[in-house]
């Protein structure tokens, strides 16, 4: 793909700022990256490269970049002003105790720090899953409580070792001369916790309550969905079997239990596979699925099983939409589903007795949903065969390989 | 297939709703001999009045299907029996089937395959219901190269020929051994007695996966 540099989502390491560069221009990505390497060794002007790339390139799909809605962001720039005061005392103690390294290590510091705040707080929703799934695994320390202690732990032996190491560089020049900026350092640090302790303490807690508000706009959002899915396609249903008493009651049954085991025992109403693993759930839950929206019998034999992969996935979507074709079309009271799990491929056949067709000549409704069935197979790699005749029934023959296709 | 004579068939069961529906449903093409609804009348009915074939509801209370296949087979070994179940699990499938039972069908089976599969059963052929097709497929999918340290392996009883495998697959894909055979081009006989052969593979295996079937229902 040509066109502008799009930081690409599904090629990248850090933010995939090689992988939209190798995109863009048609550069084999291996090589893009080694150039950055090579560059960030020799002269360091890869990082800046790389870094200036991250914040002005948008990600594939997105139109703003992280810089552009920085710029924008008034609350995150006053929190990054609101740090100066600390910034400007710190000078001054620094200039009083004269220490100058203190002082000229809180610049570069400051502007680190509010860089970083700026970026977490502009970065897109899947920039914050990056980073956070690139940041976990260093912080993992501090996730589980078992681990917390640990890092207590950890940290107090580390300020032990620490302390010692100071005692031993003070008694290494043994004038207490050296021992002035130390503890000029220890003071600094003090004052400065218990000046702005409290109003730390109440930025964090401003955060804290923007966040919980977010999770609640998100809570909110897959709630909709849900109820999209299941209610609302129940409801879409009945209307339409509104002649048939016996259908709506068997539809509001099933949407009741659906409802109130989501609402107590948190079991969210799923399309197929959303919380199956294995191939035989999921294949028990079309069946359950399609038993009861339309009213048919499907038998299914599953031979072996394995665990879910998204090419299975999408046979269990293809399949199911071949069920629900019989069901409709074909008049037969049972469907057969049959799967097999062999050593590289999952083979899946739905057969009925009914009515049949021409595979050959079939109405454009029909041949859009064969396509819709195929479609959905050859994206991962599998594909689906279609066997009819006019009164002979129809059988449906999907087949994916057990293995993710790399990309 | 004996058509002539309409096969004598016994009726176990202990819902008296059930028994009098597969009646209904067999209507006259067989000859209803007797009925029961607890193991050791059964035993002593189909002792006593030999029918063809014996319709057995595998949940029993008072030691189940295969109790009256024990109580029946050592004196009668003649007696053909076709398992009826509700339940799907290959452990009840498998116990009654390695018991001696000639097939197995589910509860919801029409009353038109139902019919089909006693005069198949009488005639000494054997039943697989789609679902048993299945769980052979499953209890000889692998290579049985564990058994073969285990038990010692007989290729003949522990291992499933291409053909036999062909046909179990169109069964469990629905096909009726009528479609099996036209699929395959063979002949429908051919295909009962490829069914038969698995049958006999299915009681007499050693395989692991069978064991294991068998020893949840404490058979062996």
């Amino acid at each position: 793909m040509r066109g502008p540099i799009r930081r690409s989502p599904d090629v990248r390491v850090l933010a995939g700022v090689c992988g939209g560069v190798s995109r863009a221009t048609g550069i084999d990505v291996t090589l893009v990256r080694l150039a950055f390497v090579l560059l960030a060794l020799g002269s360091g002007i890869g990082v800046l490269a790389y870094a200036v790339a991250w914040l002005l390139v948008p990600i594939e799909g997105e139109t703003t970049t992280i810089f552009s809605r920085a710029v924008n962001d008034r609350r995150g720039i006053r929190l990054v002003i609101a740090i100066i005061p600390v910034l400007v005392v710190v000078q001054i103690v620094a200039a009083a105790l004269h220490v100058g390294y203190l002082g000229s290590f809180s610049w570069p510091l400051f502007l680190a720090a509010g860089a970083v705040l700026l970026i977490r707080r502009n970065a897109s929703e899947k920039e914050k899953v990056w980073i956070n799934s690139d940041l976990v695994p260093m912080l993992h320390a501090g996730s589980q409580p078992h681990h917390r202690r640990t890092l207590v732990v950890r940290t107090v032996l580390g300020l032990v070792l620490g302390g010692v190491g100071v005692f031993f560089l003070v008694v290494g020049h043994p004038t207490s001369a050296a021992l002035r900026p130390v503890g000029g350092a220890l003071l600094v640090i003090a004052a400065i916790v218990v000046a702005f302790g409290p109003w730390w303490l109440s930025l964090v807690r401003d955060l804290m309550a923007e966040r919980q508000a977010r999770a609640m706009a998100e809570e909110r959002a897959r709630m909709a969905a849900h109820v999209h899915d299941s209610v609302l396609q129940t409801l879409a249903l009945i209307q339409r079997s509104a002649g048939d008493p016996q259908h709506v009651v068997k539809l509001a049954r099933t949407q009741e239990r659906e409802l109130r085991s989501w609402l107590f025992e948190g079991k969210p109403p799923g399309t197929i596979g959303e919380d199956a693993t294995m191939l035989a759930e999921g294949i028990g839950v079309l069946q359950r699925q399609v038993e009861a929206d339309h009213g048919v019998t499907v038998q299914v034999v599953v031979v072996g099983d394995c665990e879910l992969t998204y090419g299975l996935r999408a046979l269990l979507e293809a399949s199911r939409e071949a069920t629900v074709n019989a069901a409709k079309w074909s008049g037969a009271p049972q469907i057969s589903l049959y799967a097999e799990v062999e050593r590289d491929v999952v083979m899946l056949f739905v057969r009925d007795r009914g009515r049949g067709f021409d595979p050959d000549a079939v109405s454009e409704g029909h041949q859009g949903i064969a396509h819709s069935i195929r479609a959905r197979m050859a994206r991962f790699g599998g594909s689906a065969e279609i066997r009819s005749s006019p009164g002979q029934g129809a059988e449906v023959e999907l087949t994916m390989p057990r293995r993710e296709l790399v990309r | 297939m004996t058509e002539a004579r309409r096969p004598r068939v016994f009726l176990v069961d202990d819902h008296a709703m059930f028994r009098s529906g597969v009646r209904a449903e067999l209507g006259n093409a067989v000859e209803v001999v007797g009925e029961a609804d607890e193991v050791d009348a059964a035993i002593e009915l189909i002792n006593e009045r030999v029918p063809d074939v014996v319709l057995l509801d595998v949940h029993l209370p008072g030691g189940g299907g295969q109790a009256i296949l024990n109580g029946v087979m050592s004196g009668h070994p003649e007696v053909q029996f076709l398992a009826l179940s509700v339940s799907d699990a290959p452990e009840d499938v498998i116990a009654v089937i390695r018991a001696g039972a000639r097939g197995y069908l589910t509860k919801t089976v029409s009353g038109e395959d139902l019919l089909q599969a006693v005069y198949r059963v009488a005639a000494g052929d054997a039943v697989f219901s789609p679902r048993l097709a299945g769980f052979v497929l499953d209890a000889f999918a692998n290579e049985a190269t564990a058994d073969i340290q285990v038990t010692g392996f007989d290729p003949e009883l522990d291992q499933l020929s291409p053909r036999e495998r062909e046909v179990l697959r169109l069964i469990a894909r629905g096909y009726t051994y009528k479609e099996v055979a036209r699929d395959l081009t063979i002949s429908t006989k051919t295909v009962e007695s490829h069914v038969s052969s698995v049958l006999r593979k299915l009681q007499l295996s050693t395989r692991h996966e069978l064991a294991k079937w068998a020893t949840d229902r404490r058979l062996v």
